[in-house]
């Protein structure tokens, strides 16, 4: 009874000192003690984060073959190789938490870790190329600038990096947009539907409503997210408004006006029958995604055994 | 092989520019040093952002325990006098 | 043939092939057997778009038709293609990547070395800054090579295939033709004899060390020069050119 009691006492005093850290603004670093759910928390989302980067390469690797232009083809592969190392970067920084690369892609795999849902949508026409990158990093963007005050010190520091390297995502993607917009009837109208099929996708991206969303009261007090999904779609939409009218496309939603007194903009209702039907497995994409992911896996594998067993005859050599 | 590998851990420190402290950048996952160091190089000189790297097995770095700050780190806090500003210089001295 | 003609074929022949590997490397690109890899083999398709770029941008210059690096790239027909016939081949598995890229930066360390000391001093400056490139393209393939040929039993077999199936389109990379005998007199175009034994004894001592047999030197794969291509080239550029050609009058 009172070893258990005593156990209880240390318990409460490790907690207490966790989070009297996080209230001072300190960040948590891999060695430091931290509650078992918190540690949970943080390998759920920065390996969903990691595996959106890896699987967002898909949708515009399928463009990088038939990008316009010797430049178009430059900045596309240079996107998608950036997505590459923000996967990568954040792999790394999840592995701090005691779990291997190998295993998280073993979660992706078996369903039990996710990526973002607007992956499963598909890249039809080169338009699409631009409507990902103004639209979908640019949601992106708004919750990894917020994400750069986490308080896990790993994640937080991927993501200074990765909005740095990010800043020319959403500009090229506006380009590419604005260019077409200037363009041919063709290219207008490729414009248009691009901007109607990614539009809503996109701000599905910040996920359900705050008063639906299951995971945000801890993650909020241990500063794992600093800002709530709802603000940061709203900041996505006040700040995209304007950029659709300068190169005059029309956002399509028949409800999406200022709001004087609020000081942003309302939007129309999402369709989250859509958004639940795609995260359960029936978008468009979900098993091609998944299919190409798995077959390059094991496409792979040799390679790296390969590597495995001769750094290992090395070894043998130098000992010997 | 029994189990996927993704090849081992290592970690990656840059230097800027010649005569900078290197700095740590991130890790890669390599299953030799050639590779570990142009995989560094591959992910985090992208952007010209190194003149040099070093890579070291990530098992290779030893840390120091949080619960041992108090004795690692505190003790250096009242030392004042190693600090220049610390010393009352006589009026009119200069170049010191 | 006159100096300009002679220079533009050179130049197109360059240019396509930097043009054309970019274009089977840049298909790794989300498919690459680990993450890091994946960003290496997009690094060296940036180096041969770049490339291309101020290879093609300079032929059209010198064809003095007003034609950019992208008229060259999306508008030119399959029988006015001059890269050589190894890049077009497709990537089959990494081994026959690797062992194409090995081949390939090997042949093109020694190419542009000699380029950069070539009269023409646009081809030489492009020469100079294609040397670093490559010379980091052949340590990155030789270490793979290492790795694939000295691992397991399957990637031995894998990389002995890979290179014996490749041997044929090696060959071709040292062709003259009277474009180069004609710039080769002006002391613009690189002497092939010299650096071909370079490049076999390169390759022999890599394939060496990497448990890997020689294959016999046989007949060799060959056209290019006169725009004679494997099936493979039209895909390429019905792929890439497709915008191009589906909308004539967009700006892209």
């Amino acid at each position: 009874m009172e070893v258990l009691e005593k156990k209880n006492e240390i318990q409460d005093n490790l907690l207490k000192n966790f989070e009297a850290k996080i209230d001072r603004g300190d960040a948590i670093e891999p060695r430091d003690k931290m509650p078992d759910a918190y540690r949970k928390h943080l390998i759920r989302q920065m390996s969903q984060h990691a595996h959106s980067e890896v699987i967002g390469m898909q949708p515009e690797g399928n463009w990088i073959t038939r990008a316009p232009s010797l430049r178009a083809r430059q900045i596309l592969l240079a996107k998608i190789q950036d997505e590459g190392g923000h996967g990568l970067y954040l792999y790394s920084a999840a592995e701090t938490l005691g779990i291997s690369r190998r295993e998280m892609i073993e979660q992706l795999h078996s369903g039990k870790a996710k990526y973002s849902n607007i992956f499963n949508y598909p890249a039809l026409t080169w338009a699409d190329i631009g409507a990902i990158g103004w639209l979908v990093d640019g949601a992106a963007i708004v919750n990894q600038v917020s994400l750069q005050r986490t308080s896990y010190g790993p994640y937080s520091r991927a993501m200074v990096r990765i909005c740095k390297e990010e800043s020319f995502h959403q500009r090229q993607g506006y380009e590419i947009m604005a260019k077409m917009m200037k363009g041919t009837k063709d290219q207008q109208e490729m414009a248009r539907d691009a901007m109607n099929r990614w539009w809503w996708p996109s701000l599905m991206m910040f996920g359900p409503h705050d008063s639906e969303s299951p995971h945000t009261g801890d993650a909020v007090k241990w500063k794992i997210k600093r800002s709530s999904n709802d603000e940061l779609r709203q900041k996505f939409i006040d700040k995209t408004v304007q950029q659709a009218e300068v190169i005059g496309l029309t956002i399509p939603d028949k409800d999406l006006k200022w709001n004087e007194a609020k000081k942003c903009y309302d939007h129309g209702p999402i369709n989250w029958e859509e958004f639940y039907r795609v995260i359960s497995g029936n978008g468009p994409c979900n098993k091609q995604r998944m299919a190409h992911h798995v077959k390059v896996h094991n496409d792979g594998a040799w390679v790296r055994e390969a590597a495995e067993a001769y750094r290992q005859k090395k070894e043998k050599k130098i000992f010997h | 092989m029994a189990t996927d590998s993704q090849l081992a851990m290592w970690e990656v420190f840059m230097q800027s520019k010649p005569g900078a402290n290197y700095i740590h950048a991130g890790s890669v996952h390599a299953s030799d040093k050639e590779m570990a160091l142009q995989n560094a190089r591959d992910t985090y000189t992208r952007r010209g952002e190194g003149t040099s790297i070093w890579v070291v097995p990530s098992n290779a770095i030893v840390a120091s325990n949080p619960d041992d700050n108090e004795m690692f780190f505190d003790p250096a806090n009242d030392k004042v006098y190693r600090i220049p500003t610390f010393y009352v210089m006589p009026e009119g001295a200069k170049a010191i | 043939m006159t100096q300009e003609q002679a220079l533009y074929k050179y130049c197109l022949r360059m240019g396509d092939d930097a043009l054309i590997h970019a274009y089977r490397l840049s298909e790794w690109c989300s498919n690459a057997p680990i993450l890091e890899e994946d960003l290496a083999l997009t690094n060296f398709a940036l180096d041969m778009i770049g490339r291309a770029q101020a290879i093609l941008d300079y032929a059209g210059k010198i064809d003095g038709k007003g034609k950019t690096s992208d008229d060259l790239a999306y508008r030119r027909k399959e029988r006015d293609f001059y890269n050589h016939l190894i890049m077009e081949l497709p990537n089959g598995d990494f081994a026959y990547t690797m062992a194409r890229i090995l081949f390939v930066s090997i042949f093109e360390y020694y190419f542009f070395s000699e380029l950069s000391h070539s009269a023409d001093t646009t081809l030489a400056a492009i020469a100079a800054k294609t040397v670093k490139e490559v010379k980091y393209h052949m340590a990155h393939a030789t270490d793979w090579a290492l790795r694939l040929g000295d691992g397991t039993d399957e990637s031995n077999t894998r990389m002995q295939q890979a290179v014996d199936d490749l041997w044929a389109y090696t060959g071709e990379l040292f062709e003259t033709d009277d474009a180069t005998a004609v710039l080769e007199d002006r002391n613009i175009a690189v002497d092939m004899g010299m650096i071909r034994a370079k490049w076999k004894t390169d390759v022999t001592r890599i394939l060496t060390e990497a448990k890997l047999k020689i294959p016999a030197d046989g007949y060799n794969q060959t056209g290019s020069g006169n725009g004679v291509h494997t099936e493979y080239l039209g895909h390429i550029l019905s792929e890439m050119q497709y915008l191009q050609r589906a909308y004539p009058e967009a700006i892209w």
